[in-house]
């Protein structure tokens, strides 16, 4: 499969969206509300719930399956209080000592007035510098489409998995082909050169893990990538905060290294 | 050092015309007048050489020599570097090093807006991360000059990734109680003023600098009408809450330097 193909099958509405994965995956969920700030932010859905035993804060990009609520979700794409109920709810994950799980399936953080009103680049800068240091398991997931900055928000943590499928990139396809040679057709050769798949990923130590889609249905996956979060987790949750902390660090810190 | 700097300034620069009302002046004429248009005021853009000699009594650059290669193999990529470099006559789109201001020192970067927009990618990313940890480890403050058009496309998910190191080795200078004065300039605009434009203890920007996360024709296709005059200019932004002070070109090394000292005992 092309680049520009798993684009358009990770944007694809057949494509479970955030909301499912949390339902799959959590029992006894609770969902909380608001930035405490400004509003509510229908594109992203946080709270917390049981993995397994567990107690977990999982915070997921929702689109919406339908006309009514793709307009609430507003597509997938968060506004400033969006990451700001996000950052809420992990400095609670901290303070409770619970591993947060955020689930990332956007095109990007929302580009209108608004969000420029109340401050969608300071909201993503303070998310990234918070993340950096939150002192608590942080795994992410693409889900599906991974769209820049809007992403990375949510994708500072110690391990983060893509399902086969998804991409990850710093622009979309479009934009890039439009900006560099002004034409978005030329959107599949974009693709290609950003290598933004998940398999690109995983060899640019950007990616921890990969999940195989192939041959199985979305509720197969939902339960392997659970299998794989675990996992991960009964790793993490013993390692001393120092340590964590200074792994997440050089993660970021050797990824593309000079 | 600077003074290779100053001399370097009055070198064979071609005169330079005003954007705004047309006139044209002499390279010096204008370094003279703190790079703004004596007839009208308008501010021209500014290389790090002439930041640095504006701004420093004394500067010494480190990592002079860190150059980007073409590391995903993208399209064109290595010609847009080879004239890059050759057009604005320097290695990348950021300088960094250690500077004093009236006996005062810090760790200072100023991005370069003539180096493919002053985007971010490994390099400039990188750069600025060791701009951080050194002022962390010499227990330094920090200043940041800001002009980009965000991340370096070029370099794929390693550019986007940058905003994400940055920040890690802001946050860590910033827990060590140390002081990051940020100070944007036209244009700051996508992953850099998402990430450590706007991580500064102190946000400071030139009048009528254009600051935002997207840009302006992307927020028009977005919502389908015309953005309002003064729309994410520096005014726009202070009324918002996202900027401490609008500062005059002439005051900046002032209020750089009292700034500074409030944080010196
Ligand atoms: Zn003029």
């Amino acid at each position: 499969m092309g680049a520009y193909e798993k684009v358009l099958k990770a944007r694809n509405s057949n494509r479970p969206s955030g909301a499912f994965f949390v339902n799959r995956m959590i029992t006894k969920f609770v969902e909380f509300h608001g930035d405490r700030r400004f509003s509510d932010d229908g594109a992203i859905v946080g709270g917390i719930g049981f993995l397994n035993d567990m107690p977990v804060t999982i915070i997921a990009m929702e689109r919406g399956n339908d006309v009514n609520e793709r307009i609430k979700r507003n597509f997938g794409c968060p506004s400033p209080e969006g990451y700001r109920k996000a950052l809420r709810l992990m400095k609670q994950a901290e303070k409770f000592n619970r591993p947060v799980i955020c689930i990332i399936n956007s095109s990007g953080a929302y580009c209108g007035m608004g969000a420029e009103e109340r401050g969608q680049g300071l909201a993503i800068a303070e998310n990234l510098m918070e993340m950096m240091t939150l002192k608590t398991p942080i795994i992410s997931v693409v889900t599906g489409e991974g769209g820049s900055g809007g992403a990375l928000a949510l994708s500072v943590a110690d391990s983060i998995i893509m399902l086969e499928n998804a991409v990850y990139s710093v622009i979309s396809p479009e934009g890039c082909a439009s900006i560099l040679w002004k034409d978005s057709a030329k959107a599949d050769e974009a693709a290609e050169a950003l290598k933004l798949t998940a398999n690109d990923l995983y060899n640019f130590d950007v990616a921890d893990k990969v999940i195989e889609e192939e041959n199985m249905s979305y509720d197969e996956i939902c339960d392997n990538l659970k299998c794989e979060i675990l996992a991960e987790l009964s790793e993490l949750k013993d390692m001393p905060i120092d340590e964590l902390l200074e792994k997440r660090y050089q993660k970021y810190r050797n990824i593309g290294k000079l | 050092m600077i003074g290779n700097f100053f001399k370097s300034l009055y070198g064979e620069k071609e005169n330079k015309v005003c954007k705004k009302c047309g006139r044209s002046y002499t390279y010096s004429e204008l370094v003279k007048h703190s790079m703004i248009c004596p007839n009208c005021g308008e501010y021209f853009r500014m290389t790090p050489r002439e930041r640095l000699v504006m701004i420093c009594d004394k500067f010494e650059e480190i990592d002079a020599n860190l150059t980007s290669e073409n590391i995903l193999n993208f399209p064109n990529y290595d010609e847009k570097l080879k004239t890059a470099t050759k057009t604005s006559n320097s290695k990348e789109a950021v300088v960094y090093g250690v500077a004093e201001i009236a006996g005062q020192k810090f760790v200072i970067f100023v991005m370069n807006s003539e180096f493919m927009m002053g985007s971010m990618g490994r390099v400039v990313g990188e750069k600025i991360t060791r701009a951080f940890e050194m002022a962390t480890e010499k227990k330094l403050p920090v200043v940041g000059f800001t002009t980009s058009g965000g991340a370096r496309m070029q370099e794929g998910i390693y550019s986007l990734m940058q905003m994400a190191k940055v920040s890690g080795a802001v946050k860590r200078h910033s827990d060590a109680g140390l002081l990051y004065i940020t100070v944007l300039t036209d244009p700051t605009t996508g992953g850099v003023t998402a990430s450590f434009a706007m991580e500064g203890d102190i946000i400071i920007a030139e009048p009528n600098a254009l600051i935002g996360f997207a840009g302006a024709r992307v927020i028009e296709q977005t919502i389908g009408q015309k953005l309002p005059e003064g729309f994410q200019r520096a005014e726009f932004l202070q009324e918002h809450g996202f900027v401490d002070i609008i500062e005059k070109r002439e005051k900046l090394k002032y209020t750089i330097s009292n700034i500074l000292k409030l944080h010196s005992c």
